[in-house]
């Protein structure tokens, strides 16, 4: 039983105080003491990539981050993405193609996709792949995936 | 909107817009007010006497509120019984939920802690002190087979033989007597799980003072499950509800009994307060069910023309420490399917269950069936050779034809449940995988220096088991319609398929209709999702509820537009007289004037029917590096003949997904135990699975040519064809491009050094 800290977290635009254990993972205190529960757990040692969340615009895995290391830093998660034109193309695209079916990886797959299309306009498919190889989804096999992807950051760049 | 016109369409499916929100609700999702948290203590040696177990310093632990053992249950443990393929012999390995007396697996439960946080709960297990005895664990089946004395599992019983049974048709003794060519080998399916991503979990909330014990995050098999815990709790089933949520993929493995259901529900009896699990992911890897671990020693007989005259053998399955819920379908499927879609009219077979100190075994999508493809797909891709034939044109020659449907396979079940192949053209949908794939047959050295080759394999599949299921339809007065079936969602498009069903039967708009899948408070009665059966069970359940229900509202709008029934035409909700439009009745309305009989409300049951069988084909391309003895497979083909498709997107997608499952389960994961016991892949570093980068593009091809006879619409399951050939097929594809070695592709999955040592042992025997 540690001491608790007290922190400020800039989530999804809004900054939030929370008193957390210094040991306490990011995922943890999102999804518990601010109930955003679009990020999932799948493993908690940073392999299936289903806690995605974005830190000052970047994917990482909120299981491998700190709270108290995120304190300087903007976070969002899904929530916090939805009006935003690159996650409602993601979307879209991902209904399009199939690209979920149980739902439990797809949070944490959009949040990378944000970051890839954001990083990478025009990404191939190969670039595609790599990117998703950091997350793992049992259900659909990854080809829509890919495919709604690609479709998406067609759609953003107006190539459709 | 016509009636039969939602049949065969691609909806959009209805779960996408909350998942995609991410406002899915998984069971971690749900928290209760008052709410404590269970962590398990497990089992950390495979095989031992329990000698010692103190809890007093973890029940001193700041947080912890309960701790307890199998000696603080109040009366005698419940034991958690077989659901399916129930056998006499296996009664004496089932499992209780908290170990008595002796552990038998890494990973069994032997105490339980409640806390008010998990971190708290997991914490303290550190602080109970356990002590065991080591006895000798026993890791392979001939160790099973030869065990005495403490090596036994359960040395009163004297075998660790949990089941063992003779299956067969035909006379095998003149097979093999007729035979040009006999064939025998030894084959073997690796231990494996499915691996879904969400861990399992639980809340139960047992409220003593109302005498109601509810579990949330059920899924499955719901009403079998109530009708056990309430026996376990003495609670009528009416005092049990289970509670689904969404899921995030169950594959099999999920919702059956398990024992951490009794634990929380103990767990919430004695606090008095809601009591969550969520499993971690390295007890998931022990705790969860195991699958397949089969072997197979088969042997085959031929004429010179490739005709199949018979096949003999056994088939082994480790069933892990205990017998679980529906552990038994493993060998005896594997058993069962052994023969497959060829007519082989003579075929005899043993099978045998052994327990061992391993982590139980129930079904994984496909079970038996992977195993049983494996074994004899690989045996003919042998014979082919054998006989210097194309593994197409000797598969092509043994298919069963539409002429000889419905087709009588024989006694092949230890129940003597009658199976009986319902309809289909084998050789007809073969044929268009060879077309798709542009079947050629030659392994060749590319120019990129590796080995290529395609590998073929056939399968059929049955689908739509369970001896009923039941649907309930009912209509609010806003119009709205609400439809409830035994059949829970497990996270692969099933609310879409009943909604598209319901929507069609009752001849309206899908965005009218509402799915609430299994929650046992929904009806009164259910069976579940597994065996390929929602669609097939639920599905036509829900057709004929909707018959009923237009049944009766047809009376009833008769009686209130003075006309006779047969006079009433209907259409999407309202019934008008014919000819006459301005007389016309919605189905809201005439539920609202019924609501003092609650409205319009019809719950079915749908009775089982034989079962249908899908027949379907797939066909891989792989390149080795004689280097490295790396494997890739470049493409990949599916056809299977799935009766009447229902929804083509979503059967497509169970297509391509369960094939990404069954390359992962070929080529990677496996569960490997060391000598003592010890599982050594508990974590996602050690246990791989396929990712973006590894896995070909798939084309995957659903006919609707062969609908079945046995249900009103003709489908048959679409949820395991994707899955149960995969490892024959790459299997048969790595054994042709590496050449005469690949002679001893026998057992899986399929690792760079195993290909690499078969390459340097084939050129050591050439110098």
């Amino acid at each position: 039983m540690s001491d608790l800290q007290a922190i400020r977290l800039n989530v999804n635009g809004v900054t939030r105080a929370v008193s957390v254990e210094p040991s306490a993972s990011l995922a943890d205190v999102l999804r518990q003491e601010l109930r955003l529960t679009a990020l999932h757990l799948g493993c908690e040692h940073g392999v299936c990539g289903a806690c995605n969340v974005l830190l000052n615009g970047r994917a990482v895995r909120a299981c491998l981050t700190l709270a108290v290391q995120a304190e300087e830093a903007e976070v969002k998660t899904l929530e916090g993405l939805s009006a935003e034109q690159i996650a409602v193309t993601l979307k879209e695209c991902f209904r399009k193609f199939r690209a979920l079916q149980c739902g439990f990886c797809t949070p944490g797959i959009l949040v990378l996709a944000v970051d890839l299309i954001a990083a990478n306009p025009d990404p191939s498919e190969e670039e595609v792949r790599d990117w998703l190889s950091g997350n793992l989804c049992r259900c659909t096999g990854y080809q829509p995936i890919v495919g709604a992807i690609i479709e998406a950051a067609k759609r953003l760049r107006g190539a459709v | 909107m016509a009636q039969g016109s939602l049949i065969g369409q691609s909806l959009p499916r209805v779960e996408d817009d909350r998942l995609l929100d991410g406002a899915g609700c998984y069971i971690d999702d749900v928290a209760l007010p008052g709410m404590m948290h269970m962590a398990i203590l497990r089992s950390s040696d495979a095989h031992g006497r329990i000698t010692a177990l103190d809890c007093s310093a973890a029940r001193l632990v700041p947080g912890v509120i309960d701790v307890f053992t199998a000696e603080d249950w109040p009366q005698d443990m419940p034991v958690i019984p077989m659901r399916l393929i129930p056998l006499e012999s296996s009664v004496p390995f089932l499992q209780r939920p908290l170990a008595q007396g002796k552990v038998r697996y890494v990973g069994e439960p032997v105490a339980v802690v409640v806390a008010r946080d998990r971190r708290t709960a997991e914490d303290a297990l550190e602080f109970l002190e356990l002590e065991i005895e080591a006895l000798p664990p026993v890791v392979t089946r001939d160790q099973a087979l030869a065990a005495t004395g403490d090596a036994l599992m359960v040395p009163e019983v004297g075998t660790n033989i949990s089941a063992q049974y003779q299956i067969g048709r035909g006379d095998i003794e003149d097979a093999f007597a007729r035979a040009d060519v006999t064939l025998k080998k030894t084959f073997q399916s690796h231990r494996h799980t499915a691996v879904p991503l969400e861990t399992r979990g639980t809340i139960a909330v047992f409220d003593i003072a109302a005498g109601k014990l509810t579990i949330h995050g059920a899924s499955k098999v719901t009403f079998f499950n109530r009708a056990e815990l309430a026996k376990a709790f003495n609670l009528r089933n009416d005092q049990v509800d289970l509670i689904t949520s969404d899921i995030g993929g169950g594959f099999g493995v999920r919702g059956e009994l398990y024992p951490e259901y009794y634990l929380a529900a103990e767990a919430s009896r004695r606090t008095g307060r809601p009591v969550k699990w969520i499993e971690d992911r390295r007890e998931h890897f022990a705790a969860t069910n195991h699958s397949r671990d089969v072997d197979c020693e088969l042997e085959i007989a031929a004429l010179k023309d490739g005709t199949i005259l018979g096949m003999r053998g056994q088939v082994r399955a480790d069933m892990g420490a205990y017998i679980r819920t529906n552990g038994n379908v493993v060998p005896a499927k594997a058993g069962q399917f052994l023969p497959g879609p060829y007519r082989v009219p003579a075929f005899a077979c043993e099978v045998l269950a052994l327990v061992t100190n391993k982590t139980p075994v129930g079904t994984y999508r496909g079970p038996g069936r992977i195993e049983a493809n494996f074994f004899r797909e690989r045996m003919l891709d042998c014979l082919a050779d054998e006989l210097g034939m194309d593994p197409a044109a000797l598969r092509m020659k043994n298919l069963l034809g539409a002429a000889e449907m419905p087709f009588d396979t024989g006694d092949l079940l230890p129940n003597a449940q009658k199976v009986v192949f319902d309809s289909g053209d084998y050789p007809a949908t073969f044929r268009k995988l060879l077309d798709e794939c542009d079947w050629d047959a030659p392994a060749q050295v590319h120019s990129d220096g590796r080995l290529h080759a395609m590998g073929l394999a056939c399968f059929n599949e049955s689908s739509g088991g369970g001896l009923y299921e039941n649907a309930r339809i009912s209509v609010a007065a806003s119009g709205q319609i609400t439809v409830s079936t035994g059949s829970s969602s497990m996270g692969q498009g099933v609310e879409t398929a009943i909604r598209q069903i319901c929507a069609d039967a009752l001849s309206m708009a899908p965005e009218r209709i509402t799915v609430a899948l299994s929650s046992t408070t929904l009806l009164s009665d259910g069976v579940g999702s597994f065996h390929s059966r929602s669609t097939v069970m639920a599905g036509s359940a829900v057709g004929q509820a909707a018959a009923e229900l237009l049944d009766q509202a047809r009376g009833e709008a008769g009686r209130r537009l003075n006309a006779a029934p047969a006079e009433l035409d209907y259409s999407d909700g309202v019934f008008r007289v014919m000819g006459q439009s301005d007389r016309s009745i919605r189905l809201s309305d005439l539920s609202a004037m019924l609501s003092d009989q609650g409205g319009l409300d019809v719950e079915s049951r749908y009775e089982q029917a034989p079962l249908g069988f899908s027949f379907g084909a797939h066909a891989a391309h792989v390149a080795i590096d004689p280097g490295t003895g790396d494997i890739e497979v470049l493409d990949y083909w599916v056809v299977e003949d799935v009766g009447r498709v229902l929804n083509p997107a979503l059967v497509e997608g169970q297509t391509i997904g369960g094939v990404v499952q069954g390359l992962g389960d070929a080529l990677y994961g496996e569960l490997v135990y060391d000598d003592m016991g010890q599982l050594l892949t508990a974590s996602f570093a050690d246990y791989l699975l396929p990712t973006s980068t590894e896995v070909p593009d798939i084309r995957a091809v659903a006919t609707g040519d062969y609908p079945s006879p046995h249900n009103p619409y003709g489908f048959k399951g679409a949820g395991e064809g994707g899955i149960v050939a995969v490892a024959a097929a790459v299997g048969n594809a790595i054994a042709r491009a590496i050449g005469p070695a690949g002679d001893a592709i026998c057992q899986t999955p399929f690792h760079p050094e195993k290909i690499l040592t078969l390459l340097h042992a084939a050129k050591k025997g050439k110098q």
